[in-house]
C-alpha cells in the first residue's frame, strides 16, 4: 500500500512540471507586445518595462524563465500583476468562493444523482426509471451555459425567486442554483453510472450467495450490493470535485461569482500572463492531488487493489 | 433504454399455474422458427439489435437531418445568414422570418440553418482527430507496454491535467487573440486543434485499457503461438475487439463537442464573426434576452437537439454492442 | 437446529403422506423464457434426500441439475426462469407456496448452499470473518464479539490453519481450496439440516478436490445432515454418495443406490457415462464416447430425449417418453428397455 502511494506520488511530479511548463509556454508565447494596454491609454514608461523584464526574466529563453518562475513559486511568491497587485492575494480571495461553489455542486450532484441512480438501478423499467433516463439524457445534452442562462432568466428574472447574480461574499444559500447548474451534467452522469453499476452487480454471484444465506433483502441490497456498486461512483465523485474546482468559469461568469474562474478569465483577456500561470498552477496542483486522493480512496474501498 | 432482465433477483414468485401442463408430449409446439442459420459477428448482432430500437431510429433521423442541413443549407432556406437590414432589427417571428431577426436585422432562421454547418463540421472533425490520435497512442502504449507505455501515459496525463475550459481559453487566446480578424477556416481549425489537444488523453486511455485487456486474452496468445506478426495481431485481432468502446465514445464525443464549441463561442474565444454557429448566436443574444428571447431560444433548441441526438445514438450503440445484455 | 417445521409433520402424517422425508422435490417443472424461445429446462424432476444421507445429482452441463438446486433454494433468476409445476417440500411443506419471508428463514438455517466458484461467490470487499460472522449477528442476534468467536470456530471446523488471523483477510487472499472451505464454513454457520453443494470441487485441483470431498463427508457425518451433491464428475461421486440421480435434458433418467448403479446401470446414458471413463487396463485402445451432443433445451427431441445419441434406440423411443420405472425398492430408470439392460451380462 505504501509502495502504491509512493509510486503515484512519483508519477505526479513529472506530470505537474509538464503541465505547468506547457501552460507557461502557451501563455507567455502569445505573440505581440506583452505590455500592450497595461498602463492605461499610454505606452508604458521604459523604466517600468525594464523593471518588469528583469523581474520576470523576459529576455531569457523560455525554459530559463520557467525555472525562475517555478523557483519563486515554490517559495510562495506568485509574483505580481502588471499593475502591482499580489497574485497570491488575488488567488486567496477568489479561491474560497470557487471552493464553496464546487462543494455545493458536488453535494447536489451526489444527493440527486445517487438517489436517482439507486432507485432506478434496483427497479428498472418503471415510470421512475424512464423518467430518470429521459431527464438525464437531457441534462447531459444541455451545455452548462445554456442551463445557466435559462435558469438565471427564469428563476432570477421572470419568477424572481433568486438573485440573478450572486453577492460579493457568496453565501451558500445563493450558491444553490449556480451549484445545480455547474453540476447538472455530472449529476446526470452519476445517476446513470450508479444505475448501471447497481443493475450489473445485482446479477453477480456474491449477491446470489447473500440471498442464499437467508439475509433480509434490506441487507443484501443495502450492505452487499451497494458497497460494491458504489465504488466506481464514489471514485467518480472524487475526480469530479477536482474538475469542478477547475471548470467553473462559465458558471461564475453567468452568475457573477467572484471566484477563481472569473479571475483567470479576466487575466487571460487582459494578458496578465503571470496571473494566468499562477492560477493555473494552483488549479493543476489541486487537480493532481485530488486524483491522487481518489486513487487512495479507491484502494481503501476495494481491497483487491491494495495488494497489487 | 430498456433492460431485458428487469425484475428482482431476490425473490422467486410462486409457480405460475401449479398443476398445469402435466403432459409429457413433445415440447416443440409453437416455438418460433430459428431466426437465422449462420452466426453473425458482434457487429452483425449489434446491427440486428440496433435496427429494432426506436431510440436508434429517432436519433439517426435527427442526425441525418442535421447533416443534410449542414451540407446543403440552401435546400432549407433561401435567405442569407449574413445580409440583414437594420429596419428589421429584433423583429419577432413571423411569416417572412420564421425565427425572427437579430439586432442587425439578420434572419435568425437562416443563421440557424447555416450555423449547423460550422457546429457539426467542427464537432465531427475534432472527434475524428481525437479518436485517431488518442486511439493510435493508446494502441501503441497498450501494446508495447514497459517504458513506452509509461512515457506515453505521462504525456497523456500532462494534457489531461489541464482543465478543459481553462485550457481551451488559454490555447485559443494564445494562438488567436481576439480581433486578429483571421479567416473562417483558420478559426475553425484552431478550435478543432484546441478540442483535440485537450481531449485526446481520454480516447487514449479508453483504447489503452481495451488493448491491455485484450492482450491477455487467449485468442491473442493463440495467434502469437501460431506465429502471427505484431502488425497482424494489432490490426486483425486487437483493434476489431477494442472498437466497441471507442465507437460508443466517438458518437457521444460528437455531441459533447457540439456543446463545447458552443461554450467556447459563448465565452468569446471560439468561433467568431464572420463565422456563423449556434454558439456565436447564443453568445450574441445574451444582452437582448429580455426583448428578443427567440434569438436565444431557437439556436439553443437546435443545439440541444443536436447534442441530444448524438448522445442518444451513443447510448443505443452502447446497448447494442454490450455483450452482457444478450 | 431450527425445529420450526417439525410441528408441520403431524399435519403431513394426517394427510396420509409419508412424513420424515427431509427434502423432497416432486415433478418439478421450470422453463426459461428467452428471446429465442422457451427452453424447457426442468421437465418433471422428482428426488428426495433424508437426514444423514448423500444424494449425488449427476449430469452434463445443461441437464438442469443446478437449476433444480436454485429452485429449491429460491434463488432462481426470475425472469427468465419460471416455475411452471411441481412441489418442493421441506419437512412436508411445499416451499413454492410459502411466502417470501418464510422461504427466507429456511435459507441458511434449514437448507444451505455452497457454490462452485468461491472467488465470485464471496463478496470481494468484506473480510472472510465478516461474511461468516454476519450469519451469527444478523440471523441469531449475537454480539459482534460472540459472532467473531463463532466465526473462528467455524474456520477451525473446516480445517483452516491460523483461523484467528485469517479471519481478517479477504477472499482474494486465499487459495482456491481454502476459499471453498470458507464457503463451506459460511454455509454451515447456522447448522442447516440440508446442504446443497453445487459442483463444489469442479474448479479445484484433483488433490484439493479429494480433501474437500473428505471434509464434506466428515461434516455431514458429524452433523447428520442431508447432502445433495451436484456434479458431472463420476469419480468424485463414487466414494461419497449413498444414492445417485442421473439427469439428462431436465429429467431424471436413472436413480439408485450408488453401488448398484455403478455395477449394473439401467439406462443407456448412465452406461455410456461409465464406459467413457478411461481405464488403465484398456491402454492403447480407442476411448469410448457417447456420440452426439446434449440437446438444445429450446428444442428437446421427441419421446425419449436421449434417443438421438442412444446406441440402443428402437422405433418406440422417439415416439413415447419413457416413464420413470421402478425396478426395485431403490432403483428406477426412464428407459423402455431398462429391464433388459439390467438383466444382461
Amino acid at each position: 500500500m505504501g509502495r502504491y502511494v509512493l509510486r503515484r506520488l512519483l508519477q505526479l511530479i513529472p506530470v505537474f512540471f509538464g503541465t505547468t511548463l506547457l501552460i507557461y509556454w502557451l501563455v507567455w508565447s502569445v505573440p505581440g507586445d506583452p505590455f500592450a494596454g497595461k498602463c492605461g491609454e499610454r505606452a508604458c514608461p521604459d523604466s517600468y518595462i525594464q523593471f518588469m523584464t528583469e523581474k520576470y526574466h523576459l529576455d531569457d529563453p523560455l525554459p530559463v524563465q520557467y525555472i525562475y518562475y517555478m523557483g519563486h513559486l515554490l517559495t510562495g511568491d506568485f509574483g505580481q500583476t502588471f499593475g502591482g497587485r499580489d497574485i497570491s492575494e488575488i488567488i486567496s480571495q477568489a479561491y474560497p468562493n470557487t471552493l464553496k461553489l464546487a462543494l455545493v455542486g458536488l453535494t447536489i450532484e451526489a444527493i440527486i444523482g445517487l438517489t436517482a441512480g439507486i432507485l432506478t438501478g434496483l427497479r428498472r423499467n418503471g415510470f421512475l426509471d424512464n423518467l430518470v433516463l429521459v431527464s438525464t439524457l437531457f441534462l447531459l445534452a444541455i451545455p452548462t451555459f445554456v442551463s445557466g442562462f435559462l435558469l438565471q432568466f427564469i428563476l432570477g428574472v421572470q419568477i424572481g425567486i433568486i438573485n440573478p447574480t450572486v453577492s460579493a461574499d457568496a453565501p451558500f444559500s445563493e450558491l444553490i442554483v449556480p451549484g445545480f447548474v455547474l453540476a447538472s451534467v455530472s449529476m446526470a452522469y452519476v445517476a446513470r453510472l450508479t444505475r448501471t453499476s447497481i443493475a450489473e452487480n445485482s446479477r453477480s454471484d456474491y449477491v446470489r450467495t447473500a440471498v442464499a444465506k437467508g439475509l433480509p433483502q434490506r441487507r443484501v441490497v443495502g450492505v452487499h450490493l451497494l458497497r460494491n456498486s458504489l465504488i466506481p461512483v464514489i471514485t467518480f465523485l472524487g475526480t469530479d470535485l477536482g474538475a469542478l474546482m477547475g471548470g467553473a468559469i462559465v458558471t461564475e461568469g453567468i452568475f457573477s461569482i467572484n471566484g477563481i474562474g472569473r479571475e483567470v478569465y479576466r487575466a487571460i483577456v487582459t494578458k496578465e500572463s503571470a496571473t494566468v500561470v499562477g492560477i493555473v498552477v494552483v488549479l493543476v496542483m489541486v487537480y493532481l492531488l485530488m486524483n491522487l486522493l481518489v486513487d487512495l480512496l479507491y484502494a481503501a474501498l476495494d481491497p483487491r487493489i491494495r495488494y497489487e | 433504454m430498456s433492460d431485458p432482465t428487469s425484475g428482482s433477483l431476490v425473490t422467486t414468485p410462486p409457480p405460475e399455474q401449479p398443476g398445469i401442463v402435466a403432459d409429457t408430449a413433445p415440447v416443440d409446439a409453437g416455438l418460433p422458427k430459428a431466426k437465422r442459420d449462420k452466426p453473425r459477428g458482434l457487429l452483425g448482432d449489434a446491427w440486428y439489435d440496433l435496427r429494432r430500437k426506436p431510440l436508434f431510429w429517432i436519433s439517426a433521423g435527427f442526425i441525418t437531418l442535421f447533416v443534410l442541413i449542414a451540407a446543403f443549407p440552401f435546400l432549407f432556406t433561401s435567405g442569407s445568414p449574413t445580409s440583414g437590414s437594420l429596419s428589421r432589427s429584433l423583429e419577432g417571428p413571423g411569416s417572412s422570418g420564421w425565427f425572427g431577426y437579430d439586432i442587425q436585422g439578420q434572419d435568425i432562421y437562416s443563421r440557424v440553418i447555416y450555423g449547423a454547418r460550422a457546429s457539426i463540421l467542427v464537432a465531427v472533425s475534432a472527434t475524428l482527430g481525437t479518436v485517431l490520435l488518442g486511439g493510435l497512442v493508446g494502441v501503441i502504449a497498450g501494446f508495447r507496454g514497459g517504458w513506452v507505455d509509461a512515457l506515453l501515459s505521462r504525456i497523456a496525463d500532462v494534457f489531461f491535467g489541464i482543465p478543459f475550459v481553462l485550457g481551451a481559453i488559454v490555447i485559443l487566446f494564445s494562438l488567436n487573440p481576439r480581433g486578429a480578424g483571421s479567416n473562417e477556416w483558420k478559426i475553425m481549425g484552431l478550435v478543432i486543434l484546441a478540442l483535440v489537444m485537450l481531449t485526446w488523453p481520454v480516447a487514449m486511455r479508453i483504447m489503452r485499457s481495451s488493448v491491455l485487456a485484450a492482450k491477455q486474452a487467449d485468442y491473442v496468445v493463440a495467434a502469437r503461438a501460431m506465429g502471427a506478426s505484431n502488425t497482424r495481431i494489432i490490426f486483425k485481432h486487437l483493434i476489431p475487439n477494442c472498437l466497441a468502446p471507442v465507437l460508443v465514445y466517438s458518437t457521444i464525443l460528437v455531441g459533447a463537442y457540439i456543446g463545447a464549441e458552443a461554450t467556447l463561442s459563448f465565452l468569446g474565444v471560439g468561433l467568431q464573426s464572420p463565422v456563423v454557429s449556434w454558439g456565436v448566436m447564443i453568445s450574441d443574444s445574451q444582452q437582448y434576452i429580455r426583448v428578443a428571447p427567440y434569438w436565444l431560444l431557437f439556436p439553443s433548441a437546435f443545439l440541444v437537439t443536436a447534442v441530444l441526438s448524438f448522445v442518444m445514438l451513443g447510448e443505443a450503440v452502447r446497448e447494442a454492442l454490450d455483450p452482457k445484455l444478450r | 437446529m431450527s425445529n420450526v417445521y417439525v410441528a408441520d409433520q403431524p399435519e403431513a402424517a394426517r394427510e396420509g403422506r409419508p412424513s420424515g422425508r427431509l427434502l423432497e422435490v416432486e415433478d418439478l417443472r421450470v422453463e426459461f423464457r428467452t428471446r429465442d424461445g422457451v427452453a424447457k429446462v426442468i421437465n418433471g424432476v422428482t428426488y428426495h434426500v433424508d437426514a444423514g444421507e448423500t444424494l449425488a445429482v449427476l449430469g452434463e452441463s445443461g441437464s438442469g441439475k443446478s437449476v433444480t438446486a436454485q429452485t429449491i433454494m429460491g434463488i432462481l433468476d426470475t425472469p427468465p426462469g419460471f416455475v411452471t409445476g411441481g412441489e418442493v417440500r421441506f419437512h412436508g411443506k411445499d416451499m413454492l407456496k410459502m411466502s417470501g419471508e418464510e422461504r427466507r428463514r429456511i435459507r441458511g438455517e434449514g437448507i444451505a448452499m455452497v457454490f462452485q466458484d468461491a472467488l465470485s461467490a464471496l463478496n470481494p470487499v468484506f473480510t472472510v470473518g465478516f461474511q461468516i460472522a454476519e450469519q451469527f449477528r444478523i440471523r441469531r442476534g449475537m454480539s459482534r464479539r460472540d459472532a467473531k468467536k463463532r466465526a473462528v470456530e467455524m474456520l477451525d471446523q473446516v480445517k483452516i490453519p491460523n483461523a484467528q488471523q485469517r479471519l481478517n483477510e479477504y477472499p482474494h487472499q486465499f487459495s482456491g481450496g481454502m476459499r471453498q472451505r470458507v464457503m463451506i464454513a459460511m454455509s454451515l454457520a447456522l447448522d442447516p439440516e440440508v446442504l446443497i453443494a453445487d459442483e463444489p470441487t469442479t474448479a479445484l485441483d484433483v488433490t484439493v478436490q479429494a480433501q474437500i470431498m473428505d471434509l464434506l463427508a466428515d461434516l455431514q457425518r458429524e452433523r447428520h445432515m442431508g447432502l445433495i451433491l451436484i456434479t458431472h464428475d463420476l469419480g468424485v461421486v463414487a466414494d461419497v454418495a449413498d444414492r445417485i440421480a442421473v439427469m439428462y435434458a431436465g429429467r431424471i433418467v436413472e436413480e439408485g443406490d450408488v453401488h448398484e448403479l455403478y455395477a449394473k446401470p439401467a439406462h443407456p446414458y448412465t452406461l455410456g457415462l461409465l464406459e467413457s471413463i478411461p481405464r488403465i487396463d484398456e491402454k492403447g485402445q480407442q476411448l469410448r464416447t457417447i456420440r452426439g451432443l446434449p440437446p438444445s433445451l429450446l428444442n428437446i427431441p421427441s419421446g425419449c430425449p436421449f434417443h438421438p445419441r442412444c446406441p440402443m434406440a428402437q422405433p418406440i423411443c422417439p415416439e413415447k417418453v419413457p416413464p420413470l420405472l421402478q425396478l426395485g425398492p431403490t432403483r428406477a430408470s426412464a428407459c423402455h428397455f431398462a429391464e433388459e439392460l439390467v438383466q444382461r451380462d
